[in-house]
């Protein structure tokens, strides 16, 4: 096959710039004519294929390898990375070192055999992982694809493997993009098409790609033959999301190519019918491809702890053969002068210098004892960890019926390391809650509209989970519950008999069921779906609609509406348009068929504007808009009306609702209602059809939805117009003329529009509060109107304020009418920006501002991030577990503590320090005085710590550092600009410390490198073990520099995933996977690791004790098959079973005693204390196993061979049963290969000793062991020996056991009760400890607390406050109120007679009492008026939380609920604004007052 | 269809998306074993639990102990067969290169090792151009004593005691392990072409005239080549048959013994030593293993008290034991 370099062939000048610059790559089309070639048409087919391979040479083609090897190079290639571990090295050397005559021990073959049985095991993996990579390899290149062949002119099927760079792809609607494409034709009119890029990132929305600029404008169909340009691009990066490059077309002319441009391998084509693009990265070269790295490797902390003693062992073996090495010469030195009749000269007659003989006895030694370092260590963890990944994964309790996926271990060698976390980071969208936004309540125009139905909704859905699935979806009990929304159960009743889909009653998994079958659809589960509105809302929209109906071809027509009407108008357009939804119906991609405006958008030029905003034009286009827009409307509504058997089910319903009570609805008429219902009747049809929203982020989905609950329908998105659907108005069409997108900087996001119905132009314009609210119209207090606008703002900045507290994300929705000259002028500094070159960015943003000022408010918008299932009860549980759990999060600061509150990060009764500095200096004097301040509660506890040591037992059962935790920790709460100061260098250890003293941490508006930065420092500073939680690309830094990794396989896409060692489908699940499987995981290994040891050290001890017989001549009295077999065979698989299988403590308690973890943390099980232990148990043992046969056979006339193979036994007996006291639990498994090891053992022994009268030289067993077995001896020095070397350790555990039990111990022993005793004494316990113990120890304290949650009903006696979550009651209202009701509460108890008795109580109580019993009594005392104090007005506490969130603003403000430090002349800085301390029941007066002081200082 | 796209990833996860068809979910087997809730047993360890089995070890080993012991101790009767071992002290047949200096290919008769020795017998492989046989050091330090016993009776006329040569060998080696070379019916004439061991007073097809007892064969030899596992040690010299039920095998009187002395021991420390035993069921006299079980089973009865006390002092506290945080 000849090959001629493609250099000389082709002249490509594209081609030598790219080798000159190095930084670009040419690609043309494979169809042209090579330049120069003389007969195009004959030399068609071979001048592709000259050219195809001229591309091979330097651009990858698209057949993915990702094997590692060849069948000739695996042997070669494979021992080379397996000689990369040291351990194999080291095994290889020893055996190669057997064939050295001088210093050999055994048979120089057989001292191979384990160490290439290791290595061949292990290349055995190796090969058959390489195996099921060729298989998927395979199948993914022999996918197939349309690629445009020059011989036929057509598209034909093609290989996935056989496109390359410069090939044309055409590809169909869900079809899979094969390599890195540039998208040069869209079927869709606007040269748009959608992809999904689940395959790479996990996100499920679509994403818009365009074609190149210029190819967009082509009228007909795109012919492949026609391409002539030449397309320069960047080398192949692993950037997903960054592509430059431009095209350079025959006639001279470029245009650029941006990321909007290129198709990605694995994307996935949606909503569009066809594509064509040309193949610009192939096959390995694809950013896919690039971003693709294998499973990770990390060393586990136990793997270091092992690898160090190994490391010791290696230094006993050296010790050990140098001391025989000594001895030996010594003996040498004694006896050869003697004419000794045993010593044996060299080979050649002459005798052996002692020194050398020394030499010579030290190697052999090494060889003899090499057992001391386990070969088959290595292997059996490997084997261990493997069984302890497959048993997570097929953990049923770790399996998420929601999203059909269980947790996934993707880093195979670290799960011990989950028994040993002692901090966790969180990320809290999405990980701590669903990151499904749910549109929760809104105001506008200053009313607020508390959706209490939706609430309902909400915590049905909740409801339906906790009491797990019914199959029969409950519309009756629904409509029966519905006490104000009647409207809504109405709805209820009427969908669950017309449709099947379980919209509102069906529980949250069977949703998520009916949502999977439309998969594909970010955001969009019923529960953010279906929006229940609010009955008064609802009206007002469909009365503004009516009116605006009526009055459609008025001229002014805004001016009929109420300004609350125009403004509950304008808000849901705002809620609907303002945004980057996209509008799918994935039955029916869109169809070229499509009305086309004249009009392109978004306004390109000063000349189109002036041409487009002429008022002839205005009319003209809007009449035809309108009509348009009109007939199509009412052609959809009459073709999507229902055929005859669903317009009965109409009927039907309809009377349903007329049979209904409406006195819910009692403002409206009876004749305007049915009226109503009939538009919705047929507004229902209309969304019915399925429409499908595609938002880039979930609150603008939510948003969408809520829109379209109050009949408001997004129904078509197009770049340049958006549709509308009104119930009487019909289809509205605006002209979008700009976007301005959502940057985190603005923190909001506008649209440009054209008012169908007014022909103004407006900005609808969405974003945080904070700053949306500073960009308002200013308003005088002058006129009747501004002071209404005046009075608006501070309600809604109220609700807004309530909002937050209740930890919903906030919104404010703004507009703002622009006149036409005023657009103008806009525009034109617009275009300029645009078009500039230099600071594009800056100078666009500065036209956003521009923009976005004197803004109407319209309204705001709550929605709500639930909390995911079972977050504040794994929260709870794993911080008993002795973790410390501290939130990064990237949202507010009020947001996020109030998320914290509702998942029990904060407790109420707990201080919480808030860190907000503005400056380094600031940030500086903060931590000194937080410090001080942590410092001051110190030294008051330090007494009572030290008298909590006396009582032994407790202070031993739980670290010192634990006790003042669970005991009265403060919190810290620091935002993103704080933390920045308080991670510079001089800082950051001032901050660390202040962050140990506390409970919880939570870091607001941190960055993902801030989030990195924390994690760094926690691991390199406090030498933790930390864990790292997040779903979110923002979290990827965190979770690549903890110990562990987790990422939550939620909506926000796979990233996390990907960067992630664990992978679980929802928060809670973290519970699980620490507690119960990393405790196992720990502790299996841990004891297998040191059983491991135990069995090396004590083998190696026999032998070495006979050197003190032998004239240390490193002879050995054990056969060398059975020294070299012994471990891989005999005793290596009852220590795997149990390694794999063992259960020290049932999952049950160690689920319900979270506190076990704490032996993990530890390391109870495997420290270096334990591990000498162990190895001086071994060395006994072993003395014991080679004495009592020693003095057995004393001047017998044993020999040496017979004398050796009950000791081989006895060891074997020894570690069998050694495992045994070791096994916590016995299964059939360990019973079966307990004996199967003694078995193989005999079995082996006989055969061998069967097999041949002369081989094995110079053991020469023969008959040996039948000769045993027929001595009584033998039996009775095996029966007695083990015994004798176990009796300690026996008697050591039971003592242990008995008297000082560890935590686990004791766990194991509870299991043995019933649950009834083992409860009972439990309270005796408690009870007869707090008198005695109170004044003394916190942490006794709280075992009355907290160790109970044995069962649920005692938690919700004992904590009224959670009880409300884990009834499943809403977590809105509800849950928040609390805590604010609380303070109110704390206020209240002290001055009102309500709560005197429980007050009398803490009032009773000893001076040196703790909190405990304190809020045990206030909170019991609480349950009561809680509920009543929900009907309360929350005036004053409304008024409380403004000026709350006022004082916050003010800057540095350090945060103190502590009057001490107001007194201590810190006033001016510290204000207390979080009066929730424990000590609040005497504290309230203080607290009131401190309040007032701040809001006066706010106003 | 979707595919897995990441085929490096080995994790069977992948992206959530599914594909299409597969209606099948992830949902694991419910299954005890890979649930993890195999039954088990779950013996938990303390005092209270444990102690039985020190009572029940303590109960067993101490009678074992005693029986073995009244069993060792008997044996200083001379009834039944009698042995005689011949002992050596401070002998280091244990060594690593001495115990390696045999050639059993040799001593299995095989003839082309009888003239072509192993290299391990290096360096009583050959002497004087001729092989060894049998080579290596093992054999060529064979001990060599002659014992005689003589029973002196009441006229000071010593009756010799039969000794009996043969049976003392395992009956493996005599038969299976130890041949002689093939060849005619003079043992001589297999031998030819070998020389003697070095320390050797006659070649070995010399060392008894019983043709059964001859050669590589010879128990004496074979004894000695099951080279002793400490440097203490006896080897079974003769066998004393008892001739009638009658009479004891050694009736009580003076005996005199006889030794012709080849084997000289005391240039290394060593020690010569002649010990006449009867065996019991258990083999030779050893009151060790009987002293061993007594005590170790009293050792175990009495940890079992100390359980016993401590079970009944912690039991009420390891009743209410409790898991505090």
């Amino acid at each position: 096959m000849e090959r001629e370099p493609a250099g000389t062939e082709e002249p490509r000048p594209p081609g030598r710039r790219r080798r000159r610059e190095g930084r670009t790559r040419t690609v043309r089309s494979n169809l042209l004519p090579p330049p120069g070639a003389e007969d195009p048409a004959a030399g068609a087919a071979k001048g592709e294929r000259r050219r195809r391979r001229g591309c091979a040479q330097h651009l990858a083609d698209n057949r993915l390898k990702t094997t590692k090897y060849t069948l000739l190079s695996f042997l070669p290639k494979n021992l080379f990375e397996q000689f990369h571990r040291p351990a194999n090295v080291y095994f290889v050397f020893i055996a190669l070192l057997n064939f050295v005559p001088a210093v050999n021990a055994f048979q120089p073959g057989l001292a191979l055999a384990p160490v290439l049985f290791i290595l061949a095991i292990t290349a055995f993996r190796d090969l058959w992982e390489d195996y099921s990579r060729h298989r998927s390899d395979h199948k993914i290149n022999h996918l197939g694809c349309l690629v445009f062949s020059r011989e036929e002119k057509k598209y034909v099927n093609r290989f996935w493997k056989e496109i390359h760079v410069g090939d044309f792809v055409r590809l169909r609607c869900n079809e899979i993009f094969p390599a890195d494409i540039l998208l040069l034709s869209s079927s869709d009119p606007d040269g748009l098409c959608h992809i999904e890029t689940a395959n790479l990132d996990g996100e499920t929305n679509l994403k818009r790609r365009q074609v190149v600029r210029g190819f967009s404008e082509l009228v007909s169909e795109f012919n492949p033959l026609t391409f002539t340009s030449v397309i320069e691009c960047e080398k192949p990066n692993n950037d997903l999301s960054r592509f430059r490059g431009c095209i350079i077309h025959d006639n001279g002319k470029k245009a650029g190519l941006y990321k909007e441009n290129l198709l990605l391998r694995g994307c996935t084509l949606r909503n569009t019918d066809a594509v064509v693009g040309i193949v610009i990265y192939a096959g390995h070269e694809t950013k896919a491809l690039l971003n693709n790295s294998g499973p990770r490797y990390k060393r586990s902390k136990l793997e270091r702890q092992m690898n160090c003693d190994v490391l010791w062992c290696v230094l006993l073996l050296v010790c050990m053969s140098l001391f025989s090495a000594v001895g030996h010469g010594l003996w040498i030195w004694r006896y050869q002068e003697k004419k000794s009749l045993f010593y044996v000269p060299k080979s050649d007659g002459s005798s052996l210098s002692p020194v050398t003989a020394a030499v010579y006895s030290f190697l052999t030694m090494i060889i003899v004892l090499q057992v001391l370092i386990p070969i088959s260590l290595y292997v059996s963890i490997e084997i261990v960890k493997a069984c302890q990944v497959y048993f997570i994964n097929q953990d049923m309790q770790l399996y998420d019926e929601e999203t059909d996926s269980q947790l996934q271990c993707r880093a195979l060698n670290i799960t011990e390391d989950l028994g040993q976390i002692q901090y966790i980071f969180s990320d809290k969208t999405g990980t701590l809650t669903e990151n499904k936004m749910v549109f929760r309540r809104c105001t506008v125009s200053g009313v607020e509209y508390s959706h209490d139905a939706n609430a309902q909704r909400l915590a049905r859905y909740q409801e339906a989970d906790s009491e797990e699935e019914e199959v029969v979806p409950r519309g009756g009990s629904v409509s029966q519950r519905g006490s104000i929304g009647s409207h809504q159960s109405v709805r209820v009743v009427h969908r669950t008999q017309s449709t099947k889909s379980h919209r509102r009653t069906g529980s949250r998994a069977e949703a998520k069921r009916a949502s999977m079958l439309s998969k594909h659809t970010a955001f969009s589960s019923p529960m953010e779906k279906d929006i229940t509105p609010d009955p008064k809302l609802l009206e007002k929209v469909s009365e503004c609609d009516k009116s605006l109906a009526v009055a459609r071809h008025q001229e002014h027509l805004l001016a009929h509406l109420s300004p609350e009407l125009s403004d509950v108008f304008d808000f849901f357009i705002a809620l609907t348009i303002c945004n980057t939804v996209v509008v799918t119906s994935p039955d029916q991609p869109r169809t070229k068929v499509r009305v086309r405006f004249e009009l392109k958008s978004p306004v390109k030029t000063i000349e189109d504007f002036l041409r487009r905003f002429t008022p002839s034009c205005l009319t003209s286009g809007c009449s035809s808009i309108g009509s348009l827009a009109a007939n199509k409307s009412s052609h959809k509504l009459g073709s999507s009306f229902p055929s005859t058997p669903s317009s009965d089910g109409m009927l039907l319903r309809l009377e349903e609702r007329l049979g209904q009570p409406t006195s819910a609805i009692a403002s409206n008429s009876y004749s305007s209602q049915a009226d109503n219902w009939a538009s919705e009747l047929a507004q229902e049809q209309e969304s019915e059809r399925e429409l499908r929203y595609e938002a880039e982020s979930p609150d603008e989905a939510a948003l969408v939805y809520a829109a379209r609950a109050y009949n408001c329908v997004l129904v078509e998105r197009l770049h340049d117009q958006v549709s509308v659907e009104l119930p009487h108005l019909g289809r509205l069409t605006f002209e979008l003329l700009h976007t301005l997108g959502f940057d985190s900087v603005r923190k909001r996001m506008s649209v440009v529009i054209r008012h169908p119905l007014t022909d103004e132009i407006n900005v609808y314009t969405k974003g945080a509060d904070s700053v949306v609210m500073d960009l308002l119209q200013p308003c005088s207090s002058v006129d009747a109107r501004g002071r209404h606008q005046k009075k608006i703002r501070s309600k809604t900045q109220n609700y807004l304020n309530l909002y937050a507290a209740e930890g919903l994300r906030t919104l404010c929705i703004a507009k703002r009418v622009l006149s036409k000259e005023e657009y103008a002028c806009w525009l034109q500094s617009h275009l300029e920006a645009e078009s500039s070159l230099e600071n594009s960015e800056e100078l666009l943003f500065q036209s956003a501002i521009r923009l976005e000022t004197n803004l109407h408010l319209l309204g705001a918008t709550g929605i709500e991030d639930r909390l995911q299932d079972g977050v504040p009860e794994t929260i709870s549980k794993l911080r008993q577990a002795g973790l410390q759990i501290w939130v990064l999060t990237g949202d507010k600061q009020e947001t996020a503590v109030n998320i914290a509150y509702a998942c029990k990060l904060l407790d109420h009764d707990e201080e919480v320090i808030t860190l907000n500095a503005t400056s380094q200096e600031a940030c500086a004097a903060l931590l000194d005085q937080c410090l001080r301040y942590v410092q001051s509660r110190g030294l008051q506890r330090a007494p009572e710590k030290t008298k909590g040591k006396v009582s032994m037992r407790f202070s031993s059962l739980c670290p010192p550092s634990a006790s003042t935790a669970s005991g009265r920790r403060p919190s810290l709460v620091i935002d993103g600009r704080s933390l920045a100061y308080a991670l510079e260098k001089n800082l950051e250890d001032k901050f660390l410390f202040l962050a140990k003293q506390c409970r919880s941490v939570l870091c607001c508006r941190s960055t993902p490198l801030q989030k990195s930065m924390v994690v760094k420092l926690v691991r390199s500073k406090l030498k933790a073990m930390t864990l790292a939680i997040g779903d979110g690309a923002n979290d990827v830094s965190m979770i690549q520099v903890a110990d562990v990794g987790v990422g939550i396989s939620g909506q926000e896409g796979m990233q996390a995933v990907m960067a992630s060692d664990f992978a679980v489908p929802k928060f809670r699940y973290l519970e699980r996977l620490l507690i119960l499987h990393g405790h196992w995981c720990y502790s299996r290994l841990a004891n297998m690791v040191l059983y491991f040891f135990y069995k090396n050290t004590m083998f190696v001890g026999l032998l070495f004790w006979f050197q003190f017989f032998c004239g240390f001549s490193a002879s050995a009295m054990i056969d060398q098959w059975y020294l070299i077999f012994f471990n891989l065979l005999f005793s290596s698989l009852p220590p795997l079973v149990t390694g794999v299988l063992d259960r020290d403590v049932p999952a049950n308690v160690l689920l319900t005693n979270p506190q076990l973890y704490k032996s993990g943390q530890n390391m109870e099980e495997y420290r270096p204390r334990t591990f000498w232990f162990n190895m001086a148990d071994a060395t006994f043992q072993s003395l014991v196993c080679f004495s009592i046969p020693y003095l057995a056979y004393y001047d017998s006339n044993v020999d040496l061979f017979t004398w050796g193979t009950p000791i081989v036994t006895i060891a074997l007996l020894t570690f069998l049963l050694h495992l045994g006291i070791e096994t916590k639990t016995w299964t059939w498994l360990n019973w079966i290969t307990c004996g199967f090891s003694v078995l193989l053992f005999f079995t082996v022994a006989l055969i061998y000793n069967a097999s041949c009268a002369t081989c094995y030289p110079p053991s020469n067993p023969y008959w040996t062991m039948q000769a045993l077995l027929g001595d009584p001896v033998f039996y009775l020095t095996c029966l007695m020996t083990p015994v004798a070397a176990l009796l300690p350790r026996l008697f050591f555990r039971s003592l242990q056991g008995s008297v000082f039990p560890t935590q686990l111990q004791l766990a194991r022993q509870l299991t043995r009760k019933s649950p009834r005793r083992c409860s009972a004494p439990k309270e005796t316990f408690a009870q007869g400890r707090l008198p005695k113990d109170s004044g003394t120890e916190h942490s006794s304290g709280r075992t009355v607390k907290t160790s109970v949650p044995l069962s649920q009903p005692s938690w919700h006696t004992q904590q009224p406050v959670c009880s409300l979550e884990a009834s499943g009651e809403p977590s809105t209202v509800d849950m928040s109120m609390p805590l604010r009701e609380h303070t109110l509460l704390e206020g209240l108890s002290a001055l009102s007679p309500m709560s005197s008795a429980p007050g009398e109580a803490v009032l009773r109580s000893p001076g040196g009492c703790p909190e405990e019993s304190k809020v045990r009594a206030a909170s019991t005392g609480r349950v009561t008026p809680l509920s009543s104090l929900f009907s309360l007005p929350t005036f004053s506490l409304l008024n409380w939380i403004s000026s709350w969130s006022l004082v916050s603003r003010l800057g540095s403000v350090l945060q103190f609920s502590r009057t001490e430090q107001l007194a201590d002349g810190q006033a001016g800085r510290g204000v207390p604004v979080q009066p929730h301390s424990g000590r609040s029941g005497l504290q309230g007066p203080d607290h009131r007052l401190l309040i007032g002081a701040s809001s006066r200082r706010s106003q | 269809m979707a595919m897995n796209y990441n085929a490096k990833d080995e994790v069977d996860g992948g992206p959530p998306c599914a594909p299409g068809g597969t209606a099948k979910t992830r949902r694991p087997d419910n299954t005890a074993f890979k649930q993890q809730r195999l039954p088990a047993w779950q013996p938990i360890l303390t005092a209270g639990t444990v102690l039985p089995i020190f009572f029940i070890i303590g109960l067993i080993f101490i009678p074992i102990g005693i029986g073995i012991f009244v069993t060792s101790n008997n044996i200083r009767e001379i009834e039944g067969n009698v042995f005689m071992y011949y002992g050596l002290s401070n002998f280091y047949q244990n060594h690593r290169r001495y115990v390696k200096s045999r050639d059993d290919s040799q001593l299995n008769g095989d003839s082309s090792a009888l003239l072509n020795p192993s290299k391990e017998c290096e360096p009583y492989r050959r002497n004087e151009d001729k092989p060894i046989a049998p080579c290596g050091a093992i054999a060529n330090s064979m001990f060599n004593d002659t014992l005689e016993l003589f029973l002196i009776g009441n006229d000071s006329y010593p009756i010799p005691i039969a000794l009996k040569k043969k049976g003392i060998a395992w009956w493996t080696d005599k038969n299976v392990k130890f041949r002689n070379p093939p060849g005619g019916d003079n043992l001589e004439e297999r031998f030819k072409g070998t020389t003697k061991p070095v320390n050797w007073l006659k070649p070995v097809y010399m060392l008894d005239s019983d043709p059964d007892n001859n050669g590589f064969i010879n128990e004496d030899f074979i004894v000695w080549m099951r080279t002793a596992a400490l440097p203490t040690f006896r080897k079974l010299y003769r066998l004393i048959e008892r001739k009638n039920d009658l009479h004891p095998t050694l009736p009580a009187g003076r005996y005199s013994l006889n030794v012709t002395y080849n084997y000289p021991v005391h240039y290394f420390d060593g020690r010569k030593r002649m010990i006449l035993s009867t065996i019991s069921w258990m083999g030779g006299k050893n009151p060790f293993l009987g002293i061993a079980y007594i005590a170790v089973g009293s050792i175990s009865f009495l940890l079992g008290v100390v359980l016993l006390v401590i079970n009944h002092k912690y039991r009420n506290s390891s009743n209410t034991a409790d898991i505090t945080i």
